[in-house]
């Protein structure tokens, strides 16, 4: 484990049960400055307690957060400066307007006029502009997200944590955060992101945790963890709706419309080992295509659960 | 561990702003109420006898109002800003800020006697062209008026944390403050009253609160405004210390 004091976020050994259910189990990794992170897990797999505990919404049973070194319970005013977070719930005070709710959540970190044009530029940003003077209350759904975000990064945070920002908003909403994102973390920002939407973290991250009964099954760059199986999908379509013979039966993942997808693996199985087992049953192939695992195949792997299926609820 | 400042002027100013954005509802309405309350027992107690050798009746019963509708402002407050921001999931933002516990502590207490005072004022405004109220002991009664107003506000920041939902708050105002406060001496003096109630009107803090400040008015008490003083500010340490401990341990806020 890298304990570099400089890490953006060092986890180390934390512990969190509720009664005798262990939600964080001696979770331990570091997020490096800069880093676009991803933090995957199923539903329960403790992400929401781990993001919690670093925001000091939960106390830890046992070990320790340091946001840029500093310990977020020892010395929690530099570490929560150093911090902005993205809750996952939508939260809003009903009493106020966009730009006053901004300019209040900076003035809890200490920023004060000299934000203002941060502001402005994140109004303008985010695509609330039009919606500056509008209360609170009387926003959308995803005009609400938006504010959430911007009020997560009022006081330029030198790490953010985004928790689900995107579940149940839309694509227009997506494409605007993950530009704005993409821009802070060209300018240094460390963003770590948790998602139901796997191939959003495959494309925005550079680094992937998937932590899973809460601990850590594994935690690589997004590249070598789509490399870490050596296998690829099959996908073939037979002649007259044929039968597979018994020896690649067992390889079947997905049978639907006619087609069949096979998990092989590339030394064990070769493709041409397939085409060689249709030819010799006497099977025509009369369409095919591969592909290769995406990070929802890792995840299921590594989990033994699709995150898609969990997907659905989020929406 | 430096504090923050801006922080803290920020709460006390979004406090602020909370309850002057619907001030019909969070100054008008209270100063309203306690004028009738005038309004009715002035005219139904007008026949009485003095309460204090030169005090009307009517002059008696409007520093007990006015400290009434404060105390009662002032824990409406910071208790129900709190359990609002608890109850919607607003709270978040103020617990993931840098805020400490005194922070938190002081913007809350402010706010509730800037809303306090502006309710007194309004009152007195209103009410003094029609009844001659002098101020006899004005430190006196600034400083009942800040014991008092901070004590109730503190214990709007203790419901405001206990509460979980709207109904353990109305509990609170409804089975606590309300009955305090009518039983305090605000319409009464209570050396009229009988020798059990008498006793047990010394066992109220709201008593010494109501007492302490109507000495500010007029020089004279029920009991010594010594004693009031002592009895408010030890309150207000109590209940200060309780508050504090919560906010600093985080209970009933953070799990």
């Amino acid at each position: 484990m890298n304990t570099s004091p400089t890490a953006a976020l060092s986890i180390s050994g934390v512990r969190k049960a509720y009664g005798a259910v262990k939600a964080l189990n001696g979770l331990s990794f570091d997020i490096r400055q800069g880093e676009f992170f991803g933090l995957l897990g199923p539903n329960g797999a403790g992400k929401s307690t781990l993001i919690s505990i670093i925001a000091g919404l939960i106390r830890a049973d046992e070990g320790s957060v340091a946001v840029l070194g500093h310990d977020t319970v020892r010395d929690w005013r530099t570490a929560r400066r150093q911090l902005g977070i993205v809750p996952q719930e939508l939260v809003f005070d009903p009493f106020f307007n966009v730009v006053d709710m901004l300019r209040i959540q900076a003035g809890y970190y200490g920023a004060g006029r000299e934000v203002w044009p941060w502001i402005d530029e994140m109004l303008e940003r985010l695509d609330l502009s039009a919606k500056r003077t509008a209360m609170m209350r009387s926003l959308s759904g995803g005009m609400k997200r938006r504010v959430l975000i911007a009020q997560a990064l009022v006081h330029k945070p030198p790490v953010v944590i985004l928790d689900e920002p995107t579940a149940g908003v839309d694509v227009d909403l997506r494409r605007t955060l993950w530009a704005f994102m993409r821009d802070l973390h060209q300018k240094g920002t460390t963003v770590v992101l948790t998602t139901h939407y796997l191939e959003e973290a495959q494309e925005m991250c550079e680094r992937i945790a998937i932590i899973d009964k809460g601990v850590v099954r594994v935690i690589e760059t997004t590249e070598a963890l789509l490399n870490r199986h050596p296998f690829r999908f099959l996908t073939l379509k037979l002649v007259d709706g044929a039968e597979l013979p018994a020896s690649l039966r067992e390889l079947v993942t997905t049978e639907k419309a006619g087609a069949v997808e096979l998990k092989l693996e590339r030394e064990k199985h070769p493709i041409a080992s397939v085409f060689a087992a249709l030819r010799s049953a006497g099977i025509g192939i009369a369409d095919v295509s591969t592909r290769d695992p995406d990070l929802e195949d890792i995840f299921i792997e590594l989990t033994g659960k699709a995150l898609s299926s969990a997907q659905g609820a989020s929406k | 561990m430096n504090a923050n400042q801006l922080g803290f002027y920020t709460l006390l100013k979004k406090e602020v702003m909370r309850f002057w954005a619907v001030l019909g509802q969070t100054v008008m309405a209270p100063v309203v109420t306690a004028l009738l309350y005038l309004l009715v027992f002035a005219q139904a107690m007008s026949g009485r006898a003095e309460v204090y050798e030169g005090v009307t009746y009517t002059q008696f019963l409007l520093p007990g109002l006015v400290m009434m509708t404060v105390l009662q402002n002032a824990f409406a407050n910071s208790s129900s800003s709190l359990a609002q921001a608890k109850i919607m999931g607003s709270l978040v933002f103020l617990l993931m800020a840098p805020l400490g516990h005194w922070e938190f502590f002081f913007a809350h207490v402010a706010a509730g006697l800037i809303r306090a005072a502006l309710v007194a004022i309004a009152m007195l405004v209103v009410a003094i062209p029609f009844v001659d109220l002098p101020i006899a002991q004005p430190f006196a009664l600034i400083a009942m008026f800040l014991l008092a107003g901070g004590s109730l506000a503190v214990l709007g920041i203790i419901a405001g944390i206990v509460s979980s939902k709207f109904d353990h708050l109305a509990a609170f105002s409804n089975f606590i403050i309300t009955p305090l406060s009518f039983l305090s001496g605000v319409f009464y003096s209570v050396h009229s009253l009988p020798p059990i109630w008498f006793k047990a009107s010394h066992l109220n803090p709201f008593f010494y609160m109501i007492d302490g400040f109507r000495y500010g008015f007029f020089g004279r008490s029920d009991v010594s405004i010594w004693q009031s003083l002592a009895w408010t500010s030890g309150f207000f340490i109590a209940i200060s210390s309780v508050a504090l401990w919560m906010l600093m341990t985080g209970y009933k806020l953070r799990k």
